[in-house]
C-alpha cells in the first residue's frame, strides 16, 4: 500500500505522535491511579479523559482564533492554548 | 442500572473501532496533511505552513458561507421542531387510520437526497412545476433561478417538507410512551390543555426533542445534496452553504490544501456544537438518574 | 392556576383503578355524537399536513406516465395521454437499470456490515464500564456528524490507493462512517431495556456467551435490530456525495446517473420523473416492513 497520497509532513507527523503519546499516557495515568468524576466551575461533571478533550478542542480554536484575528506569532498562541489546558486540568 | 467493569469489552467494540478508524482516521490526517501544504498536481507537495487557514478564516466568501449556514440551521430549527410538535399533538393516540398516516409521513424520509431536489426543482419551475405554475397564475412574480429571496424559500420549504416528518415520529412516540392514567387524571382535575401539554407532555418530550434538535442541527449544518440540486448553489451565492462551497473547492477548483483548511474548521465548529449538545444530553441523564 | 397543576408524581400515584372508574363516570356525559363531531375536526391538521406531503410527489408521478412533450406544452392536472414509455426506457437500457442493482447491493452491503457490527458493540456499552468508553462512544457519534463533504476528496484516494475504488464494497464501507455510529447509538438504547438478569441467568444455565447472544439475547431486541437495520438502509439509500464520489461506471448508483442524465441530455423530464419514481419503491417497502415498530423505534429505543 503507498501512502505518498496521504502526503506526509514532518510537522504533522509529530502533531499525531503526540496526540497518540498524550492517550497512551492517560491510559497509563489511569492504570496507575483510577479516574473520579468531579464537578469544576463550569458545572459539569469531567473525568482527565474529558479535560484533555476539553483541552484539545479549546486549544484548536484558540489557534483558529488567533490565525483569524492576529495572524502571525503563532507560538504565542500555542503558549496560550499550554496555559488553557493547566487551568482545564486545575479547575474544570 | 449499575454496570461491571470489564476492559475486555474492548475486544467487542473493536471491530466498531477498526471499520470506522478506517474510514475516519485515515482521511482525518490525510486532510491535515493537505491543510498545510499546496499542490500543483501530480502529487506534488510544497510547505505552505498555516497560510490557508489565515486566508479562510479572513475571507469574505467563508465568512458568508458559514453565516448563511447558521441562518438556514437557524430557520429550519425555528419552523420544523414548533411544527413536527404541532402535528404529534394533533394526532390522535389510536386508530385505523394512524399507521397508515406515520407511513406516509416517513416517505420523505426514504427519498434519495438527490431526488429530494430534482422533485422540488420540477415542482417550483414556473414553467412546468405545479407550484411555480400556480404562484404564477395568481399573479405573484417566484422565480427561484433569478430571485435570491426565493431561492431561499423554495430550499427551506424543501428542508420542512424533506425532515419535519423526522421530528412528528420522533415527538409521536414520546407522546405515545405516556400512560393514559396521566390524561385520566388531569381531566378529573379539569387541566387546561396547555397545562397538560405544559406539565404532562412536554417534560416527556424533552429527551426525544433533543435527539430530534440534535438530529436536525447536525444533517442541515451539512446540507449539501437537495440546494445544490436545486439551486446550484444561487441565484449568485446566495444559496452557497457551507458544504456547497466546500464541494466547490475541492472537487470543482481541486485547490487541495484551501479545501484542506476549510474542512479542518468546519470539523472544529461541528466538534464544539456536538460536545456542547452531547454534554447537556448526558449531563440532564445523570441529573434523572439521581 | 395553581389548581390546574399536575405534577406528573400525583397522577402516578392515582391508583389506575379509582382512575378509569371515575374517568368513565366523567366520561359518558358527552353524547356519542359529540365525540363522532370531534374525531374529523382532530384530523385536520395530520390530513393538510399529508397533503402538503404528497403534493410534491404526486406531480412527480403524472409527470412520469406523461409524454415529453405534454410536460412541456400543456399544464394539467391529470395526462391526456398515459404513457409507460418512460418506465420502458429504465427497463430495457441497461445503464439505467444498472443503476438500481448497484444501489441496492451496497446498500444491503452496508447494512449487514454496519449492524454485524454494532451488536457486539452495543452490548459492551450497555453492558460494561471500560476505559474511555464515553469517549469512544462520542468519537464514534462525532462520525455521524462530519459533513460527508469533508471526507470526500481523501476517500477517492484512500480507497484508490486500496484497490476498491468502484466497488460496491468501497461504498458500503464508506456508509459505515455514519451509519456504524448510528447502529451503536439505537442498539445500545433497545439494549439497555432488557434486564441484566436474563444474562445473569443464561450464564448460570451454563450457555456459552455466543450460543446466549444468538438464542437469547436478539430475539429479545429483535424490534432494536429491525429499527436500525431501517435507519442503515435509510441513510445508505438516501446518500449521494460519497456514493458519487467513489464509483465511476461499475458501482455507480442510480442517484449519480439521474444526475448525469439531467446535465447531459437536454432535460429529457418524463425519464427523470420516472426514474425519481422508481427510486421511492425500496423506500416504500422498507417502510412497510417496519410499519408496525415506527413510532416506537423513531424514538431510537431510549424514550
Amino acid at each position: 500500500m503507498d501512502l505518498a497520497w496521504m502526503a506526509w509532513t514532518w510537522p504533522t507527523g509529530i502533531f499525531f505522535i503526540c496526540i497518540v503519546t498524550a492517550l497512551v499516557a492517560m491510559t497509563v495515568w489511569d492504570r496507575a491511579v483510577p479516574q473520579t468524576e468531579r464537578a469544576g466551575v463550569l458545572g459539569i461533571l469531567t473525568t482527565r479523559g474529558d479535560r484533555l478533550f476539553i483541552s484539545l478542542l479549546g486549544s484548536g480554536w484558540i489557534h483558529l482564533i488567533w490565525l483569524g484575528v492576529v495572524g502571525p506569532q503563532l507560538w504565542i498562541a500555542s503558549i496560550i492554548s499550554v496555559v488553557f489546558a493547566l487551568c482545564v486540568f486545575r479547575w474544570v | 442500572m449499575e454496570k461491571k467493569v470489564n476492559q475486555k469489552a474492548w475486544f467487542f467494540v473493536l471491530p466498531v473501532v477498526l471499520l470506522v478508524a478506517f474510514s475516519a482516521l485515515i482521511p482525518l490526517m490525510t486532510v491535515v496533511n493537505y491543510s498545510v501544504q499546496d499542490t500543483f498536481g501530480n502529487n506534488a507537495f510544497f510547505w505552505a505552513g498555516t497560510d490557508w487557514f489565515t486566508d479562510i478564516l479572513r475571507s469574505e466568501r467563508f465568512h458568508s458561507a458559514l453565516w448563511r449556514q447558521f441562518l438556514f440551521s437557524g430557520i429550519i430549527l425555528a419552523i420544523e421542531v414548533p411544527l413536527g410538535i404541532a402535528i404529534a399533538l394533533a394526532m390522535p393516540r389510536r386508530g385505523l387510520w394512524v399507521p397508515v398516516c406515520l407511513v406516509l409521513m416517513a416517505l420523505p424520509l426514504l427519498i434519495p437526497w438527490n431526488v429530494v431536489g430534482t422533485i422540488w426543482q420540477v415542482f417550483a419551475r414556473v414553467d412546468i412545476g405545479l407550484l411555480g405554475h400556480t404562484l404564477a397564475n395568481l399573479g405573484i412574480d417566484f422565480n427561484y433561478t433569478q430571485d435570491p429571496l426565493d431561492a431561499w424559500i423554495t430550499v427551506v420549504v424543501m428542508d420542512v417538507w424533506h425532515w419535519t416528518s423526522l421530528v412528528v415520529l420522533l415527538c409521536y412516540a414520546g407522546l405515545q410512551s405516556i400512560p393514559d392514567a396521566y390524561y385520566q387524571a388531569a381531566r378529573i382535575d379539569g387541566a387546561s390543555k396547555w397545562a397538560i401539554f405544559r406539565y404532562i407532555q412536554l417534560p416527556k418530550l424533552h429527551r426525544v426533542l433533543l435527539i430530534a434538535v440534535l438530529l436536525r442541527f447536525m444533517d442541515s449544518f451539512m446540507i449539501y445534496t437537495e440546494p445544490f440540486v436545486v439551486t446550484g448553489g444561487g441565484p449568485g451565492s446566495a444559496t452557497t452553504f457551507l458544504s456547497i462551497d466546500l464541494v466547490k473547492m475541492a472537487i470543482g477548483q481541486f485547490d487541495l490544501g484551501r479545501a484542506a483548511a476549510f474542512s479542518i474548521i468546519y470539523f472544529l465548529i461541528i466538534l464544539l456544537v456536538s460536545w456542547a449538545f452531547y454534554t447537556v444530553m448526558t449531563g440532564k441523564t445523570k441529573e434523572s438518574d439521581r | 392556576m395553581k389548581d390546574t397543576r399536575i405534577p406528573a408524581g400525583s397522577a402516578a400515584k392515582i391508583d389506575t383503578q379509582s382512575t378509569r372508574a371515575r374517568g368513565g363516570v366523567v366520561e359518558k356525559a358527552p353524547t356519542r355524537a359529540a365525540v363522532r363531531k370531534r374525531i374529523p375536526k382532530r384530523w385536520i391538521v395530520p390530513t393538510l399536513y399529508i397533503i402538503f406531503l404528497l403534493l410534491p410527489i404526486y406531480w412527480l408521478f403524472t409527470m412520469s406516465v406523461k409524454t415529453n412533450q405534454e410536460i412541456l406544452s400543456t399544464f394539467n392536472l391529470w395526462p391526456d395521454q398515459f404513457t409507460f414509455d418512460n418506465y420502458m426506457v429504465i427497463f430495457t437500457d441497461p445503464s439505467w437499470y444498472r443503476g438500481y442493482i448497484n444501489s441496492t447491493i451496497y446498500v444491503v452491503m452496508n447494512t449487514v456490515i454496519s449492524v454485524g457490527v454494532a451488536l457486539p458493540a452495543a452490548y459492551a456499552f450497555s453492558r460494561y464500564t471500560f476505559l474511555g468508553d464515553k469517549h469512544l462512544f462520542f468519537w464514534l457519534l462525532t462520525n455521524r456528524m462530519a459533513p460527508p463533504a469533508v471526507f470526500a476528496l481523501p476517500f477517492f484516494q484512500l480507497y484508490s490507493s486500496v484497490g476498491l475504488f468502484d466497488t460496491h464494497l468501497a461504498v458500503a464501507l464508506a456508509h459505515c462512517l455514519f451509519n456504524v455510529p448510528l447502529a451503536v447509538w439505537i442498539l445500545e438504547g433497545f439494549m439497555s431495556g432488557v434486564p441484566k438478569e436474563i444474562d445473569e441467568t443464561a450464564y448460570i444455565d451454563g450457555y456459552s456467551f455466543p450460543r446466549f447472544f444468538t438464542k437469547i439475547f436478539m430475539p429479545q431486541i429483535a424490534s432494536g435490530i429491525g429499527v436500525a437495520a431501517f435507519f442503515c438502509f435509510m441513510f445508505s439509500w438516501v446518500e449521494l456525495l460519497l456514493a458519487r464520489t467513489l464509483t465511476a461506471t461499475e458501482a455507480k448508483p442510480i442517484s449519480a446517473i439521474m444526475t448525469r442524465t439531467v446535465s447531459a441530455s437536454g432535460m429529457d423530464w418524463g425519464v427523470l420523473a420516472a426514474a425519481g419514481m422508481l427510486t421511492l419503491i425500496p423506500g416504500a417497502i422498507v417502510i412497510y416492513f417496519v410499519r408496525n415498530y415506527i413510532a416506537k423505534g423513531f424514538a431510537l429505543g431510549r424514550v
